[in-house]
């Protein structure tokens, strides 16, 4: 269990330190050098020319030799120091990531969540019921093969236009101030609900799928032709079965967060949603660098920190990982 | 009888034409295929010149309507599907050939350091969502081609096959007829060649057609974000430029329903062939 665990986390640490090399080492790769463009603009900016001081000359020290830029670059992260945006100048990036990442969290933690659970259990249904199935799997397969955006956009049509019923944009109306009060709450929850629904839905056909293989695969085990020859009801059958396929399911859900995060990035675009995806097209589009590089790097702390959580809750349902560790298992 | 021995020789071939899921999955993918290869002989315009008046619903002249702009929407889907099939193409098969590398050397040494390493940068590539990847890479490339888009995908498509193929070496690996061909003396490259990879033909291939799909689906994610190549169409630039010019509040739904429904056809084909052969290939399964 201890070196399931610590197996984990030096995968972990390691993708943390290889996504903010990348962090580092790409703006100073390509072409067009975008440090010296980015200079030239800070210093047109009222108070740019301190900013020049502490953060260039510091972080990046540009005229110190590459190791010492790199330490630097990991000596400013530590302090939570991730640069100042250029478009919401002096905004520091730290402080924008903050705000952004709730929204990412309201949308992904809810349809992660339940379409996990529902997904599961009609993937299910699904296996076992013939009928259910000759529905469904149509159904399903068309879900899990909708781009996340284009499907936002579909949501978006009808829900938001056709019928009308949901504001396409935005986390809030333009003209209401946050707060805790019941019409803001109302207003909120109707812009959240079209992104979350895109969300749900397109996960929703890739657990069922799975779960539907899985029963099926199953229930044709020797196992299970023991207990069915033993008399067992097929409904115990079919438990001990989907007991068997939820592992593989969550192991799955440990392997699409990359997928999933990819694309709520997507979703948020669609629907001007102010989460850590939207903040970091619109500041490519503004080649907003500091930001961009502040957006990638939370986006991958979020799938680490989903995927330890994911590997825990796999540890305490699979009674084999916790008592002893094998790689092969 | 000449016919019987036929299908008897070429058992998992007669399973695969009389599968419900493949057939109904190759003539879909055939429909798209053909539609990307001979679609544009069919259309009198250009993707990118005007073609008649615009905003214009599917009609007789204009099959899947016009834009804002008067282009054709018929000719931007049939010349972005070629792109797009390209790039799924280009990319799922650098991503396979990485994939495919990477697995065979793991799992041969499976356990050795050469597979720690190689499953450890597996790992890493795997966790890292890839959009993020893509979009931080594209953001510093001031022009891209198809090529350089299919390799920017592939980069973080590679782990799937990977892992898929590193599993499948690892259990072959120990099998009496591998034993023999070792104590025989006969080159990895050889065992890997006739006695591995060969056993796994079917296997890599259905790795392959999800590959296909994920790479399609990350490259029309980037196209529909801008970061697409810098010149021509593609399924995911028509979206995008049904955003920008706000076909949705016009409920132009051509614009937007049409291209992204053919993408969505195209990867449902592909899947449903994936597990009409996941049941020729696993007797297991065929059975239901």
């Amino acid at each position: 269990m201890g070196r399931y665990l610590s197996k984990k986390i030096a995968i972990y640490l390691i993708t943390f330190l290889f996504a903010v090399t990348l962090n580092w080492v790409v703006p100073r790769l390509v072409p067009g050098d975008p440090i010296t463009s980015l200079l030239a603009r800070f210093s047109g900016l009222e108070g740019g020319r301190e900013i020049l001081q502490s953060y260039f000359v510091q972080t990046f020290g540009l005229d110190k030799p590459l190791w010492s830029q790199y330490l630097g670059f990991w000596r400013s992260l530590f302090m939570g120091d991730l640069g100042i945006s250029i478009t919401r100048f002096p905004s520091p990036v730290i402080d924008i990531i903050k705000t952004a990442i709730i929204y990412d969290f309201i949308i992904l933690l809810p349809s992660i969540v339940l379409s996990w659970i529902i997904g599961n259990k009609m993937g299910a249904l699904s296996g076992v019921s013939k009928r259910a199935d000759n529905f469904l799997m149509p159904v399903f397969y068309f879900l899990t093969s909708s781009p996340y955006f284009w499907f936002a956009l579909v949501v978006s049509y009808f829900l938001g236009i056709v019928l009308g019923i949901f504001p396409i944009s935005h986390a809030y109306s333009a003209a209401m101030t946050p707060g805790w009060n019941w019409a803001f709450i109302v207003d909120f929850i109707m812009h959240w609900f079209m992104p979350f629904i895109t969300m749900f839905l397109v996960q929703l056909g890739g657990w069922a799928i799975g779960m539907r293989n899985m029963i099926i695969y199953e229930t044709n085990t020797n196992y299970s032709r023991y207990m069915e020859s033993l008399g067992a009801s097929k409904r115990l059958i079919r438990n001990y079965g989907y007991r068997n396929g939820i592992l593989p399911q969550v192991t799955g859900l440990a392997i699409s967060l990359g997928t999933i995060i990819s694309g709520g990035v997507l979703t948020q675009v669609v629907f001007a949603y102010p989460g850590l995806g939207y903040t970091m097209v619109q500041a490519i589009k503004q080649s907003d660098y500091f930001l961009i590089q502040g957006c990638f790097l939370f986006l991958i702390l979020m799938v680490l920190a989903a995927n330890f959580i994911v590997d825990i809750v796999y540890m305490i349902i699979d009674p084999r990982v916790r008592h002893s560790y094998s790689e092969e298992a | 009888m000449a016919a019987g021995s036929f299908w008897k020789k070429h058992e998992n071939l007669y399973f695969a034409v009389t599968n419900r899921k493949v057939l109904f999955g190759v003539l879909m993918f055939t429909a798209i295929l053909l539609l990307s290869v001979i679609g544009p002989f069919l259309t009198p315009y250009e993707y990118d010149e005007f073609a008649g008046p615009g905003y214009q619903p599917p009609s007789k002249d204009h099959w899947f309507g016009t834009t804002l702009q008067g282009r054709d929407v018929y000719t931007g889907v049939v010349y972005g599907l070629r792109s797009t099939l390209l790039v799924g193409f280009l990319a799922g098969t650098i991503a396979s050939a990485i994939g495919l590398v990477v697995g065979f050397i793991s799992g041969y040494n499976g356990g050795r350091a050469a597979d720690e390493g190689l499953m450890m940068l597996t790992n890493v590539f795997m966790v890292i969502p890839s959009l993020a990847l893509l979009i931080l890479l594209s953001a510093y490339l001031p022009y891209r081609g198809i090529v350089t888009q299919s390799l920017i995908v592939s980069a973080t498509a590679w782990p799937w096959t990977a892992r898929a193929v590193r599993s499948q070496t690892m259990s072959l690996r120990n099998q009496e007829f591998v034993n023999l061909s070792r104590i025989s003396g006969l080159s990895v490259f050889r065992i890997l060649k006739e006695d591995i990879a060969a056993n796994m033909f079917s296997y890599v291939f259905m790795v392959y057609i999800l590959q296909f799909n994920g790479t399609i689906l990350a490259s029309v994610g980037l196209e529909f974000l801008g970061l697409g190549p810098t010149r021509g169409i593609s399924l995911g630039l028509i979206l995008q430029n049904a955003v920008n010019w706000n076909a949705l509040h016009l409920g132009m739904w051509w614009w937007i329903i049409i291209p992204g429904l053919l993408l969505t056809l195209l990867i449902v084909s592909l899947y449903f062939i994936n597990t009409g052969l996941d049941e020729v290939f696993n007797p297991r399964l065929r059975e239901m």
